[in-house]
């Protein structure tokens, strides 16, 4: 098999961006998820529109953001708002269809931890915390979750609930109340994981080249498979094209 | 009447040993010169509350003024961590108090309304709200779930950062807004710090954009590039070089304080940072020109 053209940023963030769909009202971060989120504006989902947690709605950056409150953000953008507005009028009123999280640890239910390894109280590694994320996985419509596919990553259970996935499985979170409908894709260099109905991540698609085994040794629980894994369509040249020469062109981020 | 000074007055008068400091900014309009002057005169047991504490609060800490701190992302986003906020957790010589973003700015909006608490939705996520025990549960009186409460955050000081106001202190802010006007409402006192002082007519040009009004400002001070490394919309960009070079200029004891010795105690205040900074790098980090459309506001 000959060698693939593509990295595995490059593989994750094609496979972020067809998730997305015409007209999605996306909390975007900076890095990866921004990237998906231009790329799929660029492609099949020109009304998609970007807000970020700084408060600004409607982003049109002119050049790759290198943090979450880049000034190209606000240049050209729809509407800027307080952090308080955003996290109130956007995301508790409902009105965000899609998030995006990240964190050191995602357990089999889709529970992110970004916030300690160890003891809360004496922590053995004190990671940065919630920031936003702990009412994205909450009240956006859809989360989905970009990360290399890793075993110290991918543990059984989480050491902390930074944010909410399906919690212990079943009914767990709709007992909640909480009003999103969780996380619906988790989007790996191997394949795409997503929940069944008991809320657990299976194995529901992989990349061109990649097998099941691959998955299961980088996986800290036995790793259950959809009733058809689909194979996703290698990266198109076009896609790769925007994102060398348009999105990321000093090769930041892929 | 007038509330000019200079910062290092301002800090002098406005910021004392103990006293919970909000210096505000997401990304956007972070005073550094105001954390730096603050490590020059050698404050002490600050609690240093910030939504992102960012590199000024890891300079703080690591300069010894901060006895706490209260976050809600404690990270360098996008490159990694803050060192010294990081190991002062790890190893128990920082105390802290964590939020969500959300949380955090409820706080700051509670005590800039007045109120005792502020209601959120719950989340699911119940581990940061079991170990902080300032998160707490009501029952929603109007009936439904109960919801999240976080109580009101007033801090002794808070010092904000603008593009432009008049001496009196009512400002101009625009570009990412973060908590600044909230921060501002909430806060006993304010130091306010300004790229420009400009004339009342010109604040009154074009009231919507004041977001802070002089009534809860106790001192204003002209600081241009207060900011740096954070940038100031229209004025300057973000350096993003400093921020990508923190991780190894604060690996150990030795780099950091060389930096602190550099930049901050090295310089007598933010116009000897300026000039050495270098006329290179400002003009690295100025924009372009990009204006809004002017408003009639009619005369009457």
């Amino acid at each position: 098999m000959p060698e693939p053209s593509y990295n595995a940023a490059e593989l994750m963030i094609i496979n972020a961006a067809r998730l997305l769909k015409d007209g999605d009202q996306v909390f975007v971060g900076v890095g990866i998820p921004n990237l998906a989120c231009n790329l799929a504006r660029r492609t099949h989902a020109p009304n998609l529109q970007m807000i970020y947690e700084a408060g600004v709605i409607g982003a049109r950056p002119n050049r790759l953001p290198l943090s979450i409150g880049d000034p190209t953000l606000v240049s050209g953008a729809l509407s800027v708002c307080s952090m308080f507005e955003v996290f109130s009028l956007y995301l508790q009123r409902g009105n965000i269809d899609v998030g995006f999280l990240g964190g050191a640890q995602i357990d089999q239910f889709g529970n992110i931890n970004a916030t300690v390894i160890g003891d809360y109280q004496r922590p053995k590694v004190r990671l940065p915390g919630s920031g936003g994320s702990m009412e994205i996985a909450a009240w956006a419509n859809r989360c989905y979750i970009i990360t290399p596919h890793q075993l110290r990553r991918f543990p059984a259970r989480v050491d902390f609930h930074t944010s909410a996935g399906f919690l212990e499985g079943g009914d767990a979170r709709a007992k909640t109340g909480v009003r999103g409908a969780g996380p619906q894709a988790v989007v790996t260099n191997l394949g795409i994981l997503k929940p069944d109905a008991n809320g657990e991540l299976v194995l529901a698609a992989l990349h061109p080249g990649c097998n099941f085994e691959q998955a299961q040794a980088n996986t800290g629980w036995a790793l259950k498979q959809a009733e058809t894994i689909e194979i996703t369509p290698a990266p198109a040249e076009e896609e790769l094209r925007i994102l060398r020469e348009e999105l990321d062109p000093q090769r930041i981020y892929i | 009447m007038s509330k000019l000074t200079s910062l290092s007055e301002a800090v002098r008068q406005h910021v004392h040993d103990g006293d919970l400091v909000y210096a505000a900014g997401f990304t956007h309009l972070i005073p550094f010169a105001a954390g730096h002057e603050i490590i020059r005169q050698g404050r002490k047991n600050l609690v240093l509350a910030r939504a992102t504490p960012d590199l000024i609060y890891d300079q703080m800490v690591a300069a010894g003024c901060a006895r706490k701190v209260i976050f809600s992302y404690s990270g360098n986003p996008g490159v990694g961590s803050l060192k010294w906020l990081r190991d002062g957790m790890q190893n128990g010589s920082l105390e802290w108090e964590e939020y969500s973003h959300f949380g955090m700015i409820s706080r700051l909006q509670a005590g800039a309304s007045g109120l005792p608490f502020m209601p959120m939705r719950q989340t699911g996520a119940l581990d940061l709200e079991k170990a902080n025990p300032l998160y707490r549960r009501v029952q929603d009186p109007y009936g439904g779930e109960d919801v999240v409460v976080v109580p009101a955050l007033c801090p002794d000081v808070a010092i904000v950062h603008v593009q432009r106001a008049d001496s009196e202190g009512n400002a101009h802010i625009w570009g990412i807004l973060g908590e600044q006007r909230e921060a501002a409402f909430a806060a006993r006192r304010v130091i306010l710090t300004a790229e420009e002082i400009v004339d009342a007519d010109v604040i009154r040009s074009d009231p919507n954009r004041t977001l802070i009004p002089s009534l809860v400002v106790s001192a204003v001070c002209h600081v241009p590039w207060c900011a740096h490394p954070s940038y100031t919309q229209g004025y300057y960009d973000r350096d993003n070089d400093l921020y990508l070079r923190w991780e190894e200029i604060s690996k150990d004891e030795t780099g950091m304080q060389a930096y602190l010795d550099e930049w901050v105690y090295g310089v007598k205040d933010r116009a000897e940072y300026l000039s050495k900074l270098g006329e290179e790098t400002r003009e690295r980090l100025k924009p372009g020109l990009r204006l809004s459309a002017p408003v009639n506001y009619g005369s009457y």
